[in-house]
């Protein structure tokens, strides 16, 4: 029977939701075992969370000073070492994942897969090509350690378990000192998180300008939403790059998403394919969004969103 | 420094709509309009920026693939790369054979940094960059929306899920592109003229001597499921009220 690894994601102090979902996956494939690994968190929630997810069977933590902040350069050769012992190898689908699991498989001689979105077989997975416009079957042959991203929008995140036992573990795997962090910048808000919440609430180039945002947070405030935007709006500079939603910013699968002055690229609709119930809001009767949205509205966002936030008061 | 390497691949344009073949055993590629995958043409102009403001004295543009990539590494030229190299095969390769390739070409040039895009927008692997750091041993630094370089360091912006992560690397270091690093130049005739005095340098992919046969298999290929169209409401109140039926709004 084979051995899973996951690499944990974390900010240091919190277990990313992402993590779920990979233990989803790993639970898709018939396994012996799932683990996960949690490298330099500085606290200790990180690896209980991790500990608590259902179907987990044991958390490795490794505390190295140079694993805080994370860079794929020096946890790979670490990661690498660690993968000896499992026939898999998972990560989520994530800046974070998607930046440091190819130099894991570079380094262990295997080929990779990338946003695994279902598990047909225990070596056999599909995922998206060209945007999402086609899926391909994949089979990883026998005697190949398995090495995937997996895309969190196709996986349910599992819920809390039995509890697994926690393990400190050594690495001697010689780190690297060539790359260093800087900082982060982060537009944190008091709003939920854009890749975690039940609701979503985005704009499009339609919105105008960075001030004109102000209606839709205001409209998210009121039902607890997220906020998102389409590349043009970002690329615009009407908000920062974290609130992207489409094939190249976050993949997300919300209940309900509310798509404001955005006309639909595939690229963005790639993003949102997997959310529950779409609603578009367009002034442009023959935006492409509203050939895939659930419900759609004809009309000026300037107008409806006050109005919807005033009838939910 | 002395020279920049950009990888290029060759794929099958940003505004073609793909259909997978009935038989489900690949995608339709023939007679489609193909271009430079637009991530490594933001590499590209990336690098050429840095040689105009004089951090580099050469940009050297490498493609792997068949005879017909040397399209794109015409353009490549035309936008003002100072020579190419085409690594030739008709296979298609697996990001890590590709890695593998450009290693070798790494070995052979020296570059002080290897730019290309984040992704392909055919296969959406988002690998090569980081495996070819991996093998050359040397930093990377991905998603990169702004790149400074100072003397033997580069100060990268990378476009992560929480915000705006600033790096820094040695060089040489490998740096994968974001979309809004920079807005490629649009090619001007004069160029293309002059760009066909520009070598392109064949290099025959088995003279490299790397291992670049596939390990995955590829079962077959599937139409994604579409999500059909719902309904159009003509109010604010419809909408509200389809919304709580659903569950979704208190």
């Amino acid at each position: 029977m084979s051995r899973i690894l996951i690499i944990g994601e974390h900010d240091g102090r919190q277990l990313n939701q992402s993590t779920a979902r990979c233990v989803a996956c790993a639970a898709a494939i018939n396994s012996a075992s799932i683990e996960i690994v949690v490298l330099g968190a500085s606290s200790n929630d990180v690896a209980s969370a991790a500990a608590a997810l259902a179907g987990v069977t044991g958390v490795l933590t490794v505390r190295t000073a140079a694993d805080s902040p994370a860079l794929a350069a020096v946890l790979a050769p670490q990661i690498a070492a660690l993968a000896a012992g499992y026939d898999y190898v998972l990560a989520p689908s994530t800046t974070f994942g998607k930046d440091l699991l190819p130099r894991v498989a570079a380094l262990l001689g295997v080929p990779q897969l990338s946003d695994v979105m279902s598990v047909l077989g225990p070596r056999t997975f599909q995922r998206p090509i060209y945007a999402g416009n086609a899926l391909v079957t994949i089979e990883v042959p026998t005697g190949i350690k398995v090495v995937a991203t997996v895309r969190g929008a196709s996986f349910k995140p599992v819920g809390t378990g039995a509890g697994a036992p926690i393990r400190p573990v050594e690495l001697s795997a010689p780190l690297p000192t060539h790359t260093r962090f800087v900082e982060l910048r982060s537009g944190k808000t008091d709003r939920p998180d854009l890749q975690t919440a039940r609701l979503v609430v985005s704009g499009g180039r339609g919105v105008g300008s960075a001030e004109n945002f102000a209606l839709l947070y205001k409209l998210a405030e009121r039902i607890g939403a997220a906020v998102g935007a389409s590349r043009a709006a970002v690329d615009a500079g009407f908000v920062p790059n974290d609130m992207q939603v489409g094939q190249t910013g976050k993949i997300i699968a919300p209940e309900l998403y509310m798509a404001f002055g955005i006309s639909g690229a595939i690229q963005h609709l790639t993003g949102i394919k997997d959310a529950g119930t779409i609603v578009a809001v367009n002034k442009d009767g023959e935006a492409p969004i509203f050939e895939i949205a659930d419900i759609g509205l004809v009309g000026d966002l300037f107008e409806i969103v006050p109005e919807i936030e005033k009838r939910l008061r | 420094m002395q020279k920049i390497i950009v990888c290029l691949k060759r794929v099958v344009d940003y505004n073609v709509r793909i259909r997978v073949k009935p038989d489900g055993s690949g995608v339709v590629t023939e007679g489609l309009k193909m271009s430079i995958n637009p991530f490594d043409e933001i590499a590209l102009e990336e690098a050429l920026r840095l040689r105009e403001k004089g951090q580099a004295q050469e940009v050297v543009a490498v493609s792997i693939g068949p005879e017909d990539a040397q399209q794109q590494l015409r353009t490549a030229l035309a936008m003002g790369a100072d020579r190419a190299i085409l690594v030739q095969t008709s296979a298609e390769l697996e990001p890590l054979a590709a890695a593998r390739i450009l290693h070798q070409i790494v070995i052979r040039e020296q570059p002080g940094l290897v730019l290309l895009g984040k992704q392909a927008i055919d296969d959406d692997c988002n690998q090569t960059g980081q495996m070819l750091a991996a093998l050359w041993d040397r930093p990377q630094a991905t998603f990169a929306s702004k790149l400074e370089l100072n003397g033997t360091v580069a100060t990268v912006t990378r476009e992560v899920d929480a915000g705006l992560e600033v790096i820094e690397v040695d060089l040489p270091a490998v740096v994968t592109s974001d979309l809004r690093l920079n807005e490629p130049r649009y090619v001007k005739l004069p160029d293309i003229m002059k760009a066909k005095k520009k070598t392109i340098d064949v290099v025959a992919i088995d003279s490299l001597g790397v291992d670049v046969a596939p390990v995955l298999r590829v079962t077959r290929y599937d139409t994604p499921p579409v999500r059909s169209k719902g309904g159009m409401v003509k109010t604010v109140d419809e909408l509200v009220t389809a919304l709580r039926d659903r569950g979704l709004l208190a």
